[in-house]
């Protein structure tokens, strides 16, 4: 279909991704078609079902509020795209 | 000492033990094989056999997995080593620690040994998706070697590696285990710490093993297997020995045959091998029951909801500030991001973010992602209610035979389905694996059908003695003829 909701534009744009006009395109008739086949799970009444986000069921697992090591400096820096000073450098985020 | 690459672990160990041979000689016997076969198979994206020899060295061969070799898929964090993910974004990272699974490994005395390839973030079902290369079907190169661990599957059926491991969200073990020829387990949720995968979808991925035997398969399970305080769905169980009901027979074990997993549209040579590897389950001993999963025409559909929901939220992190590739000369922060991403991501992740944040927006959230959740109950259900009347499922692993590289890559939708068999285990949280289970002749070559079994939550001691009782009766050929 269809899924005359999905502006893969705008999506990717939330998403925080540039994609050419090319890519823009093709996505927005691939993922049509993917909606459209998940449209199938419009036809099931789902009246009193609850949903699972996890096959397990697990709660608000806690641990001591202690300090653990952490990693090193150095390996966390060395993967770092720019740093200076044992500081991570990051594009300017106030004007 | 003969080519030590045919050997399982089971027996390179029995090796190891006597003095016939040491851990030295089974890295420098892959090292001859993968020089020799890799050029053609592309498994590896990266190897070491100077410090694997080293680790071999010191190897202490009483340990429970003493000098035995592993490979890892390039998704799970070594020490000092790559960790790419495939992707370009990850290019140069060089993990600042051990996954948990690893640290478990080396404390057995195992050697992670080399990074092999996947589809980017584990995003697909043949290994195309790497921004590196393309990994070949040892048994007929221009053919996928299945995804996303295809590199795994590979590696281990090609005998690069004696095991490997690779990580299962929808069937990315059984899928190319099944396709290679080779044993591939899926551990049940929260068996196996996650910590240290790159997450991809958090609610369904769980690392597992790939051999060339169901026992070795269990051997390392037994050892990945346990609590992590870093990974909070990790489950607390006593320390098991998988290999424990290995018993050889399936006498009293009630197989279940879910009608809906043999289905029009399959490969009809496939159905037939699997049909007839159900009947030497008969004759095991195992009693055969017909069930139904009334919801698994929905499962890819849920599936690809909540898994790309997932995937989107955790691949915000690739942001190219803390690691991984940062655009060049942004002229604001809104524009490093977007660049940044757009250069490093591949296709398949860009539509599976943009698919998952769609889901997941204001407006679409109740339509897509919580009805997704619900179905996803439905499905659980499904496998519950079977489960109170048989021991485990039979079904096949994939309804394909390992298909033509370049045949899919631009219908994403049929890639999808070709997972159809894999996916539901992923979201009710249940284990399974793929044994190989006969041979089809393909235009002058012969491809693997693999078998696929499902057990209940946390019964992989169960699964795995019925696997390896199949194994033993039926499969023990094929896995002799790996090429």
């Amino acid at each position: 279909m269809s899924s005359p909701n999905l502006d893969v534009r705008d999506v990717a744009r939330l998403a925080r991704i540039e994609l050419t006009d090319k890519e823009t395109d093709t996505f927005q008739s691939q993922l049509g078609s993917v909606l459209e086949y998940v449209e199938q799970l419009g036809k099931l009444d789902l009246t009193g079902v609850e949903p699972t986000a996890h096959a397990n069921p697990i709660f608000n697992v806690f641990r001591e509020d202690a300090v653990e090591p952490g990693l090193r400096r150095e390996a966390v820096l060395a993967n770092a795209p720019q740093s200076a000073n044992n500081l991570v450098l990051v594009t300017k985020v106030l004007e | 000492m003969g080519d030590l690459t045919h050997l399982t672990i089971s027996e390179l160990q029995a090796g190891f033990r006597k003095g016939d041979f040491t851990p030295a000689d089974a890295v420098r016997a892959l090292e001859a094989r993968i020089q020799a076969v890799d050029p053609q198979i592309g498994a590896f994206l990266a190897r070491d056999f100077d410090s694997a020899l080293a680790a071999a060295k010191k190897a202490d061969v009483s340990q429970p997995l003493g000098g035995v070799p592993i490979g890892i898929k390039d998704a799970i964090n070594v020490l000092g080593e790559q960790c790419t993910c495939a992707s370009k974004i990850l290019a140069g990272y060089k993990a600042p620690y051990d996954a948990t699974v690893i640290a478990r490994l080396k404390a057995a005395g195992a050697i992670p040994f080399g990074r092999l390839n996947l589809d980017e973030f584990a995003m697909g079902s043949s290994t195309e998706n790497s921004a590196y290369q393309i990994t070949k079907n040892p048994w007929d190169p221009t053919r996928i070697p299945g995804g996303s661990s295809g590199g795994s599957a590979a590696a281990v059926s090609a005998r690069m590696a004696y095991a490997t491991l690779g990580s299962d969200t929808g069937g990315s073990i059984r899928q190319p285990a099944s396709l290679c020829g080779v044993v591939g387990l899926k551990p049940s949720y929260g068996r196996v710490s996650r910590y240290g995968l790159v997450a991809f979808a958090s609610s369904l991925d769980q690392i597992g093993p790939f051999a060339r035997s169901t026992r070795d398969c269990a051997s390392l399970l037994s050892v990945m297997a346990g609590k992590d305080p870093h990974d909070s769905t990790s489950l607390d169980l006593p320390p098991e020995d998988f290999t424990s009901r290995m018993t050889g027979d399936l006498r009293g074990i009630r197989l279940g045959i879910p009608r809906e997993y043999f289905v029009d549209g399959m490969d009809p040579r496939v159905r037939a091998k699997v049909e007839e590897a159900i009947k030497t389950c008969e004759t095991l001993g195992a009693e055969l029951v017909e069930v139904s999963l009334p919801h698994t025409e929905y499962a890819i559909g849920v599936y690809y909801i909540i898994a790309t929901a997932e995937a989107s939220a955790n691949l915000a992190r690739f942001d190219g500030v803390r690691y991984g590739h940062r655009a060049k000369n942004p002229t604001d922060l809104l524009d490093h991001y977007r660049r940044s991403r757009e250069e490093g991501f591949g296709s398949e992740v860009k539509r599976r973010i943009i698919l998952g944040t769609y889901v997941l927006s204001s407006g679409y959230y109740d339509a897509y992602y919580l009805r997704a959740q619900k179905v996803r109950t439905l499905i659980r259900q499904d496998f519950t209610r079977a489960f109170e009347t048989v021991d485990a499922l039979v079904c096949p692993t994939s309804p394909d035979l390992a298909f033509k590289i370049g045949e899919r890559v631009n219908d994403p939708l049929r890639m999808y389905l070709a997972d159809i068999f894999t996916i539901a285990a992923n979201l009710a949280g249940i284990c399974g694996i793929s044994v190989p289970c006969g041979l089809v002749e393909e235009k002058g070559t012969s491809l693997p059908v693999g078998l696929q079994f499902l057990g209940k939550p946390l019964d992989e001691s169960r699964l795995l003695g019925i696997a390896d009782a199949y194994e033993q009766a039926g499969a023990k050929e094929i896995l002799a003829q790996i090429p």
